[in-house]
C-alpha cells in the first residue's frame, strides 16, 4: 500500500484543494453567522417576549390517559370493565421526615421490601415536588385505614386510576385475552405521544387485536404551577377521547355451560353461528384468571400456571392441534360423491381390515369384526373405517387435500385474534417440502379417517362444521359483533362470505346431512346416546383420535383403554350442527385423552346446544 | 487570521505532537461543558464526575492517536474500514438472534457503538481511496467512493439509527467534495438525491414515518417534540444579553426543559450565560473548525488533507445542527452538542478525531523540512 504514490502531489491539486477549503470555510462562517443572528433575534430582540413567557412559564402539560373501551358479550354482559384502583403517593417537598412518615404509614398499609426499594430509588431520581408512588393496588381496607388518618400525613395522598377488570374471571380468558403493563419492547413500537399517560396495553386475544379501537386518544391538561413547581390551577384541558366499547359475538352463558360440561377435563369447545360466522363459544380448558396479569403477575403465581401439567395458559381452541379423526368422514364422503368416485347407495364389504392391493399390511377397523355390507349412509352413521380406507384410496391424497382445503383445513381461518395456528392438510407436495420424502399410498388410507399427518385446531373443526351446515357457504369467523361509535350509533360488523365449497349437486349435501343426522338419532349411530332424547334434530359426527399409535408392524393393535396411561389415551371429538334443517349453531368439541367421541365429547356439545336452542332467550331473537 | 493558520515554519516538533492552540480550545470547551452539566443536572455531582471520566478517556485517546504518523493511518485505513464493516454486520447478525444486539453494545468497560467507529474509519477509507486519483476524480472513482459511503450508511440505517446514518453519509460526502468533485456532477447528484427521497421514505417503518412527520411539524405535538422546542426557545430568549447567571436558569432548574443535559444542553447554556456567552461559545466552535481546516490546507499529502478537512467539518456539522435544532431552525434529530452534551461515546469519538488532526498537523512539519 505504501508503495502507492503517498507523496504524490501537484501544485494543481493543492490549488484545487485550497479553493475547496476556502469555499467550505466561507460556508462555515455563513452558518455561524446565521446561528448568531438567530440567537440575536431570540435573546436580544425577542428577549422581553420570552422573559415574560419564562416568568409566566408556570405551565405544565400533563397527559390524561383515555379510558379503555369496554368489552361486552352478545347479550351485553360486561366481559372487560374498568374499575378504580388506588395507589398511595408521597410528595417529598411536603413531607418533613420521609423515613419517619414511611414507618408510620407502614402501620396502616402493608409495605413490603420491594415497595420501599422502588420508592427510595424513585426518590433519588425525581424532583422534590413530583409525587412518587409508594404502593399501587391498595386494598379497600388499606384505603379506608388511610382515609381516617389522612390528616396525620401531609404530602401523602391516595389517587384513584382505572384498572382493567374481568368480572367473569376465567370464563372468557382464551377469547378475550388480557391487558398488562406496557413493556419496553412495546414502547418501541407505540405512538409514544398517544400512550404517554397509558399504563396498560392489550397483550393477547381480543384485547390485543382491537387495541387501537379500545385504547382511545390521549388528552392534555395545561396546569399552572408556581416557582417551586407546585400545582396552582388548570388553565386548559383537552379531554381524552375514550376508547370505543366493543360487542363480541361470544355468549358468556354458553361459555360457562361449555366449561361446566368439560369439568375437570382438558379440551376445547368452539361454536359458530353458521349464517354469520359469529363465534358463540370459544373455550379452552382448563382456563386461568386474566385479572392476575393486569397489574403484573407474581413470579410464583406465574410459575404455577406455566408449570401446571394441564397447561391452562395454552389456548387449545386456537393453537391446539389434534388429528380430526373420524369427524373428517362426512367431508371425505362428500368428496367421493363430488368427484364421482362412489355413489351414496354403492355398498362395499367392510370386514375387520383393509389391505392395499399387493400389500399385506392390515388397516384395521375400530370394530373388531367389521361392519359387514355398508353403503355411505351406514358408513358415516356407524363410522366404518374400512369404508373410508377404501374411499380414500380411490380418491387419492391430492384430490382429498384439494377438497378438504375448501373447508379451510391447513390454513388460518383469519379469526380476529392473535396466535392462530394453521394445522396440517397433507398432500404429496406438502410432504415433499415439509419432510423431503415421497408420499406413500398407506398414508392416503389413514388420512381417510383423519389420522396420520393431518391435524386441525378446534376452531378449524368448528368452521368446517359451519361450512357443512351452510352447505358450502363458508363465512368469515369473527369475534367482533359491533363497535359502539357513540351512545346511539353502532358500527355492526358485516358478514362476509369468505369461501365456499364447489359442490353444486344439492342431493350430495342432502345425503351427507342425512347420514350425520342418522349418526345422532338412529340407534346404531355412534352418537345415539345424545340423540335419543333430543327435542331437535342434530347432525353430527363423532371422532376418536389416536394420540399414541399402538402400532406393531404397521397394524393397529387392539388394546384396552383402561390399561394405558391417561395422557396416552385417545382424544374424543365431536362435531355437530343443529337444528339439522335450519342450522343455528355449529360446534366442535375436543376432549383431550377423553376416549370415545360419542361418550366423552358429544354430551358436551349437546349441553351447549340445549342451552343455546332451548334456554337462551336472547340468542333466538338474534338468530336469523 | 494568524491564530488559526496552521502553516508555521517551526522546525521542532510540538510537545507530544499536540497543537497547543487546538488543545487549549478543546480543554476550554470541555471545562465549560462540565460547568453547564452541573447546572443542568440540578447540582448533581454524579453526572459531572461521570462526564469527567468520559472526557479524560477521550483526551487519552487523543494523545495516543496524535503519536501515530498519518502515514501509518494511511496504511491502516482500508483494514480499519473493513473491520468496521464486519463489526457493523456482526451487530446486525447477532441482533437478529434476539437480545444479542444489546450485549454487543455493552461489551467491555465503556458502552461500545460500532457505528461510532465509522465516523472516523469511513472518512479515512474514502480519503485513502481518492488520495491517488487525479483531481477532480473521474465519475467512476466517485461512484466507487459513494459505494464505500453507502454500504456502512445503509448498515447503520437498518440498525435502525437514522441520525448516525445521515452523519456518516455527510462525512463521506465531505471527502468527495474536498477531493474535487466537479460542480456539474454535484448538481446532478444533488438532484438524484432529492429524487430518491420518496424511495427512501417507502423503506421506513410506519412509526418512523410518523416520527419524521412530527419532526417537520413540531407544533402538532404539544407533548413531544413541540414541547421541547417551545421550552428551549423560552430558555434561550429569557436568557437575554447577559444571561440569568450560572445555576440560575429557571427553565432548566424548574424542570421545564427536557433532555437538558444531553441534546438540549445549549438551551441551558444560553439561558444562564445569555447572548454574549452563546456568541463566545459559537466563536470557540468556529475557531476550532477553522483551525482544523487550516491544518487540512497546509497538510502535505492528499490523504491527510482530505481526512483533516472532513474530520473538521464533522465537528462543524455537530455544533451547527445541534444549535440550529435547539434554537428552532432545524428539525429535532439526536445530535449532541460536541464536548458539552452528556454522553460517553460521542465525546471519545470527537476527541479521537482531533487526535488524528494533531497527528496530521505535526507530520506536516516533518515533511516540509
Amino acid at each position: 500500500m505504501a508503495a502507492r504514490d503517498f507523496f504524490k502531489d501537484t501544485k494543481r491539486e493543492k490549488r484545487y484543494f485550497r479553493t475547496r477549503i476556502y469555499i467550505v470555510g466561507l460556508l462555515v462562517l455563513l452558518c455561524i453567522l446565521v446561528l448568531a443572528l438567530r440567537l440575536f433575534y431570540l435573546q436580544v430582540k425577542s428577549h422581553d417576549y420570552y422573559a415574560t413567557l419564562s416568568h409566566e412559564n408556570r405551565m405544565k402539560v400533563v397527559p390524561i390517559p383515555p379510558t379503555r373501551g369496554l368489552v361486552y358479550d352478545r347479550n351485553l354482559n360486561l366481559l372487560a370493565a374498568n374499575r378504580p384502583s388506588y395507589q398511595i403517593r408521597v410528595t417529598p417537598v411536603d413531607v418533613e421526615d420521609i423515613e419517619q412518615v414511611i414507618t408510620r404509614l407502614g402501620q396502616l398499609i402493608d409495605l413490603e421490601e420491594h415497595h420501599l426499594k422502588k420508592f427510595y430509588g424513585d426518590l433519588k431520581r425525581k424532583q422534590a415536588f413530583e409525587s412518587i408512588p409508594l404502593k399501587v393496588n391498595l386494598s379497600e381496607e388499606e384505603v379506608a385505614r388511610f382515609s381516617v388518618n389522612r390528616h396525620r400525613f401531609p404530602g401523602v395522598e391516595i389517587i384513584a386510576h382505572a384498572s382493567r377488570h374481568y368480572p367473569m374471571t376465567g370464563v372468557n380468558a382464551h377469547a378475550l385475552g388480557y391487558v398488562g403493563r406496557i413493556n419496553a419492547d412495546e414502547m418501541q413500537k407505540l405512538d409514544r405521544k398517544d400512550y404517554s399517560g397509558t399504563t396498560y396495553i392489550g397483550k393477547v386475544g381480543v384485547e390485543k387485536f382491537y387495541e387501537e379501537t379500545l385504547h382511545g386518544t390521549v388528552g392534555y391538561q395545561h396546569i399552572e404551577i408556581n416557582a417551586q413547581g407546585r400545582r396552582l390551577r388548570i388553565l386548559e384541558s383537552i379531554p381524552p377521547v375514550p376508547g370505543k366499547d366493543i360487542v363480541l359475538s361470544l355468549d358468556s352463558q354458553l361459555q360457562e355451560v361449555a366449561l361446566q360440561a368439560l369439568g375437570e377435563r382438558r379440551g376445547s369447545v368452539v361454536a359458530i353461528e353458521p349464517a354469520t360466522g359469529e363465534i358463540l363459544v370459544f373455550v379452552s380448558a382448563p382456563t386461568y384468571d386474566p385479572n392476575l396479569f393486569v397489574n403484573g403477575i407474581g413470579n410464583k403465581q406465574y410459575a404455577g400456571l406455566r408449570d401446571d401439567p394441564d397447561q391452562p395458559l395454552f389456548n387449545r381452541a386456537l393453537s391446539g392441534l389434534y388429528p380430526p379423526g373420524s369427524t373428517i368422514k362426512p367431508m371425505v364422503a362428500l368428496a367421493g360423491l363430488h368427484y364421482g368416485v362412489t355413489r351414496a347407495k354403492d355398498t362395499i364389504w367392510a370386514g375387520p381390515y383393509f389391505q392395499l392391493p399387493g400389500n399385506t399390511r392390515k388397516y384395521r377397523d375400530w370394530k373388531k369384526e367389521g361392519h359387514g355390507s355398508v353403503d355411505m349412509l351406514k358408513a358415516i352413521t356407524q363410522s366404518s373405517d374400512v369404508y373410508f380406507y377404501t374411499l380414500a384410496h380411490k380418491l387419492g391424497i391430492d384430490r382429498m387435500a384439494e377438497f378438504l382445503a375448501q373447508f379451510n383445513f391447513g390454513r388460518q381461518t383469519g379469526l380476529d385474534t392473535w396466535g392462530e395456528v394453521k394445522g396440517i392438510l397433507p398432500s404429496q407436495e406438502w410432504k415433499r417440502s415439509a419432510h423431503g420424502q415421497p408420499w406413500y399410498p398407506g398414508e392416503t388410507v389413514i388420512t381417510g379417517i383423519g389420522q396420520g399427518y393431518m391435524s386441525a385446531t378446534p376452531l378449524q373443526l368448528a368452521l368446517a362444521t359451519s361450512v357443512l351446515a351452510t352447505r358450502g357457504k363458508g363465512v368469515q369467523p369473527k369475534f367482533l359483533r359491533a363497535i359502539q361509535l357513540s351512545q346511539e350509533e353502532q358500527s355492526v360488523n358485516q358478514t362476509s362470505v369468505a369461501r365456499s365449497v364447489g359442490v353444486t349437486d344439492e342431493s350430495h349435501w342432502d345425503q351427507i346431512v342425512e347420514a350425520m343426522t342418522d349418526s345422532v338419532h338412529k340407534p346404531n349411530g355412534t352418537a345415539y346416546s345424545v340423540g335419543k332424547n333430543a327435542s331437535y334434530t342434530i347432525a353430527g359426527k363423532t371422532g376418536t383420535a389416536q394420540v399414541f399409535s399402538l402400532q406393531k408392524d404397521g397394524e393397529y393393535l387392539e388394546y384396552n383403554e383402561e390399561d394405558i396411561d391417561e395422557k396416552l389415551r385417545d382424544h374424543a371429538l365431536f362435531i355437530a350442527f343443529a337444528p339439522a334443517e335450519k342450522p343455528e349453531i355449529a360446534i366442535a368439541v375436543v376432549v383431550e385423552n377423553g376416549g370415545s367421541g360419542g361418550v366423552a365429547a358429544a354430551p358436551i356439545a349437546k349441553a351447549v346446544m340445549d342451552h343455546y336452542l332451548l334456554e337462551d332467550e336472547y340468542a333466538h331473537q338474534d338468530s336469523s | 487570521m494568524a491564530t488559526f493558520s496552521a502553516g508555521t515554519n517551526r522546525q521542532e516538533k510540538p510537545l507530544l505532537n499536540l497543537d497547543p492552540v487546538l488543545m487549549g480550545s478543546l480543554v476550554l470547551l470541555s471545562g465549560a461543558g462540565l460547568a453547564v452539566l452541573y447546572s443542568a443536572a440540578n447540582n448533581n455531582l454524579d453526572i459531572v464526575i461521570r462526564q469527567f471520566t468520559h472526557i479524560a478517556i477521550g483526551f487519552m485517546v487523543l494523545v495516543l492517536l496524535a503519536q501515530i504518523p498519518s502515514k501509518q493511518l494511511f496504511k491502516w485505513s482500508p483494514w480499519l474500514y473493513l473491520g468496521g464493516l464486519i463489526v457493523l454486520i456482526m451487530v446486525l447478525v447477532v441482533g437478529y438472534s434476539g437480545k444479542g444486539a444489546q450485549r454487543w453494545l455493552d461489551l467491555g468497560l465503556i458502552r461500545f457503538q460500532p457505528s461510532e467507529l465509522m465516523k472516523i474509519f469511513l472518512p479515512m477509507m474514502v480519503a485513502w481511496y481518492l488520495s491517488d486519483k487525479h483531481a477532480p476524480p473521474s465519475l467512476r472513482h466517485i461512484v466507487v467512493a459513494l459505494l464505500m459511503i453507502a454500504i456502512p450508511a445503509w448498515l447503520i440505517f437498518i440498525q435502525p439509527d437514522l441520525g448516525t446514518a445521515l452523519l456518516v453519509l455527510s462525512l463521506g460526502f465531505f471527502v468527495v467534495f474536498l477531493a474535487g468533485i466537479t460542480w456539474r456532477l454535484l448538481a446532478v447528484s444533488g438532484g438524484l438525491l432529492l429524487a430518491s427521497v420518496p424511495v427512501f421514505w417507502f423503506y421506513l417503518h410506519d412509526y418512523q414515518q410518523q416520527r419524521i412527520i412530527t419532526l417537520l411539524n413540531p407544533e402538532s405535538d404539544p407533548l413531544g417534540a413541540g414541547y421541547h422546542i417551545i421550552q428551549s426557545k423560552i430558555a434561550l430568549g429569557s436568557g437575554g444579553l447577559y444571561g440569568k447567571g450560572w445555576l440560575n436558569g429557571t427553565q432548566s432548574q424548574l424542570d421545564f426543559l427536557p433532555e437538558r443535559s444531553t441534546d438540549f444542553v445549549f438551551a441551558v447554556f444560553g439561558e444562564e450565560f445569555g447572548f454574549l456567552g452563546a456568541i463566545l461559545l459559537l466563536f470557540i466552535y468556529g475557531f476550532v473548525v477553522m483551525r482544523g481546516l487550516s491544518i487540512a490546507s497546509y497538510a502535505e499529502d492528499t490523504y491527510s488533507r482530505l481526512l483533516a478537512g472532513s474530520l473538521s467539518l464533522s465537528f462543524f456539522v455537530y455544533f451547527v445542527v445541534n444549535i440550529g435544532m435547539v434554537s428552532g431552525l432545524l428539525p429535532i434529530v439526536g445530535i449532541p452538542l460536541p464536548l458539552i452534551s452528556y454522553g460517553g461515546t460521542s465525546i471519545v469519538t470527537i476527541l479521537a478525531a482531533f487526535g488524528i488532526l494533531m497527528s496530521i498537523h505535526s507530520s506536516q512539519n516533518l515533511f516540509t523540512s
